[in-house]
């Protein structure tokens, strides 16, 4: 079996938020840069432990992005993973990422592709959707247990208030969260394997983004929070109901 | 021309969720002089009419069998085909699971511009701008649409519902269906439970509390408030309480009109996914708890003698 999983750069959950050039452009200096968190804890895990459980699977891991995302893609690959693919392009919009991934999807013939469920900066929630389109084939979103038996893959998936248990046939786009892997930390053999393994580069096919971000905001400030004391807790409760409303 | 609107529905009822898309669609409609017409697919609920309050003049339904469950590649054939019928140039979807399903395919189809996570309506001033949430909710991008159908997936409890008198034209919109590829073999709900992210209120705990054997506290409250009940990640984690309860960065992200968080201590990754709340309340013993900074009520105590007094004091004013 061959496995694609789609590996993105975002900045660490604990990063201060701002920005820069007239508020166009994330304050990206200083900043400590991570795999996104799905891509590497449910998506890559899960490709890993299809592998753990059958030797003769294949995982390729795709990134676009411009050089300074190599540090992430070694990453993903100590974690494990055969070899990786950078798509030499400065991401604009989901549906030019999508359609750079498509094509290096439609080379590669892969009975599966990860993405993560969305990334914590964009939080698109979008790419895997659009890839799964433009290579016409099905999509589970937002899965939460990935289990697979031959050619079919058994997939719980969220639903409002609940899961539901989906089976297709491969190949399949599948949009991962938490449930499906347990997050892992790269060990030593897997840190000094990962600097043979190969990474090609690719340069992007001619496409055109849909959308431009035009700008950031951020949310005004919070008034402050009004503390009640411990021992008249009515009182916060009384404050809801007839100041927030919010009961 | 049109804008259409995408109507998710469960269990006979329209979801309040694409109501909101409803009304959002519909003052678009108004926006850009065009006409608000609604996608409804599956069996049709008994409320479709009723879509009219919302400013929807006409509901085109598919009624097939095989849209009781979601294949989105079905679902966005189908959507695409009524787009196209209708001449819409505008597409909303609640930005919820069906929609994050099916909205990408549906751009990548038409090669429409999508922006996902919409929080407010598009200004139409200077081309085509949406506010979207970006960093899980730590800030906001304005992104332009840049094609000739532009698609936007609304964040649940990001606009408001306002209703009038009106009935909407129901008709039946003929096109084929594609069989499914993707086949349901079981359901699982949390029974009786108010899903997490439909919830107005939400009632959450974090390791302040203990053990699963102090969770009585969150759930009394919960009850009655009539909220739906959440916790940090290291909870669920442990088990102390399901996974599908995990709100932040790595689980579920909110955005209820109240959210009582108690003994959580407010880290950034489980900000992340409640900070959208309208009103925040903190019970926290340590008045340094970073929670308290992004709170709008709070207090410092001992959740264990403050709590089950907040619910006495709830049933009190509601009579129960
Ligand atoms: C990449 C990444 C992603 C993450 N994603 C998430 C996520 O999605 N969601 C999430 O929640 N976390 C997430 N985390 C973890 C997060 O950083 C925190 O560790 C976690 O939120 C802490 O949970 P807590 O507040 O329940 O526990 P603690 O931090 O241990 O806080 C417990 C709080 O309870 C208070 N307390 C103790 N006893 C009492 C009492 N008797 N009465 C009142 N208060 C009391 C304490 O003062 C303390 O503030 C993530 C971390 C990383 C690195
Ligand atoms: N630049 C990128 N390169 C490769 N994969 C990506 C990129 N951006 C996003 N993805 C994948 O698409 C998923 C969803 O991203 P998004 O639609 O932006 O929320 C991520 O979790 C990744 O798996």
């Amino acid at each position: 079996m061959k496995i694609l999983v789609c590996i993105s750069k975002t900045p660490d959950t604990t990063a201060k938020i701002a920005f820069t050039d007239n508020n166009t452009k994330f304050a990206g200096d200083g900043v400590q840069w991570i795999i996104n968190p799905y891509d590497e804890w449910y998506a890559l895990v899960r490709a890993i432990e299809l592998k753990e459980a059958d030797a003769s699977t294949v995982i390729h891991l795709v990134t676009v992005g411009a050089a300074d995302a190599e540090p992430i893609i070694r990453k993903a690959l100590a974690l494990g993973g055969d070899e990786a693919i950078r798509i030499n392009a400065e991401s604009q919009d989901s549906f030019y990422i999508a359609a750079q991934i498509a094509e290096v999807a439609k080379q590669g013939g892969y009975d599966l592709i990860f993405t993560g469920k969305e990334t914590i900066d964009y939080n698109g929630s979008s790419i895997g959707g659009m890839l799964a389109e433009l290579l016409n084939l099905p999509y589970v979103s937002l899965a939460e247990k990935f289990t697979i038996e031959g050619t079919t893959a058994t997939i719980e998936r969220e639903i409002d208030g609940g899961t539901e248990t989906n089976t297709v046939q491969l190949p399949v786009v599948v949009s991962c969260q938490k449930g499906v892997a347990e997050q892992r930390i790269p060990n030593m053999k897997g840190i000094m394997s990962a600097r043979t393994k190969p990474l090609k580069v690719v340069e992007p096919t001619a496409v055109d983004a849909l959308t431009a971000v035009v700008s950031f905001d951020l949310p005004p400030a919070k008034a402050g929070v009004k503390l009640v004391p411990a021992d008249n807790p009515e009182e916060l409760v009384r404050l809801l109901h007839e100041e927030a409303k919010a009961f | 021309m049109s804008v259409l609107i995408f109507i998710d529905h469960a269990d006979g009822h329209i979801r309040k969720a694409a109501i909101e898309a409803a009304c959002y669609g519909a003052k678009i409609a108004e926006q850009t002089g065009t006409t608000a017409e609604a996608i409804l697919l599956g069996s049709t609920p008994a409320d479709a009419a009723a879509l009219g309050q919302y400013g929807i003049k006409k509901v085109h339904t598919v009624n097939d069998a095989s849209l009781n469950t979601l294949d989105a590649q079905v679902y966005t054939k189908v959507i695409a085909d009524a787009a196209t019928t209708t001449g819409a140039t505008v597409i909303v979807f609640s930005n919820n699971i069906v929609g994050k399903a099916v909205a990408p395919r549906l751009s990548a189809r038409l090669k429409a511009g999508l922006v996902t996570g919409a929080v407010a309506l598009p200004d139409t001033g200077n081309g085509f701008v949406v506010k979207k949430n970006v960093f899980s909710g730590k800030a906001f991008a304005n992104v332009s649409i840049n094609t000739a159908v532009k698609i936007i997936a609304l964040n649940p409890n990001a606009y408001p519902v306002t209703a009038s008198e009106g009935t909407a034209e129901v008709v039946a919109f003929s096109t084929t269906v594609d069989s499914p590829k993707i086949q349901v073999t079981a359901t699982s709900k949390v029974e009786g439970d108010v899903p997490l992210t439909e919830a107005e209120i939400v009632v959450s705990g974090g390791r302040g509390l203990k053990g699963p054997e102090n969770w009585g506290l969150v759930t009394d409250l919960a009850k009655a408030l009539g909220a739906a009940t959440a916790c940090s990640r290291p909870v669920a984690d442990v088990h102390w309480r399901p996974h599908h309860e995990h709100v932040g960065q790595t689980g579920i992200a909110i955005a209820p009109n109240l959210y009582i968080a108690i003994g959580i201590s407010g880290a950034i990754q489980h900000l992340a996914g409640v900070n959208r709340s309208k009103t925040i309340v903190v019970i926290n013993k340590d008045p340094e708890a970073p929670f308290f900074k992004a709170a709008d009520y709070g207090i410092v105590g001992d959740a264990f003698e403050v709590v089950p007094k907040i619910t006495e004091a709830v049933k009190k004013i509601k009579g129960i």
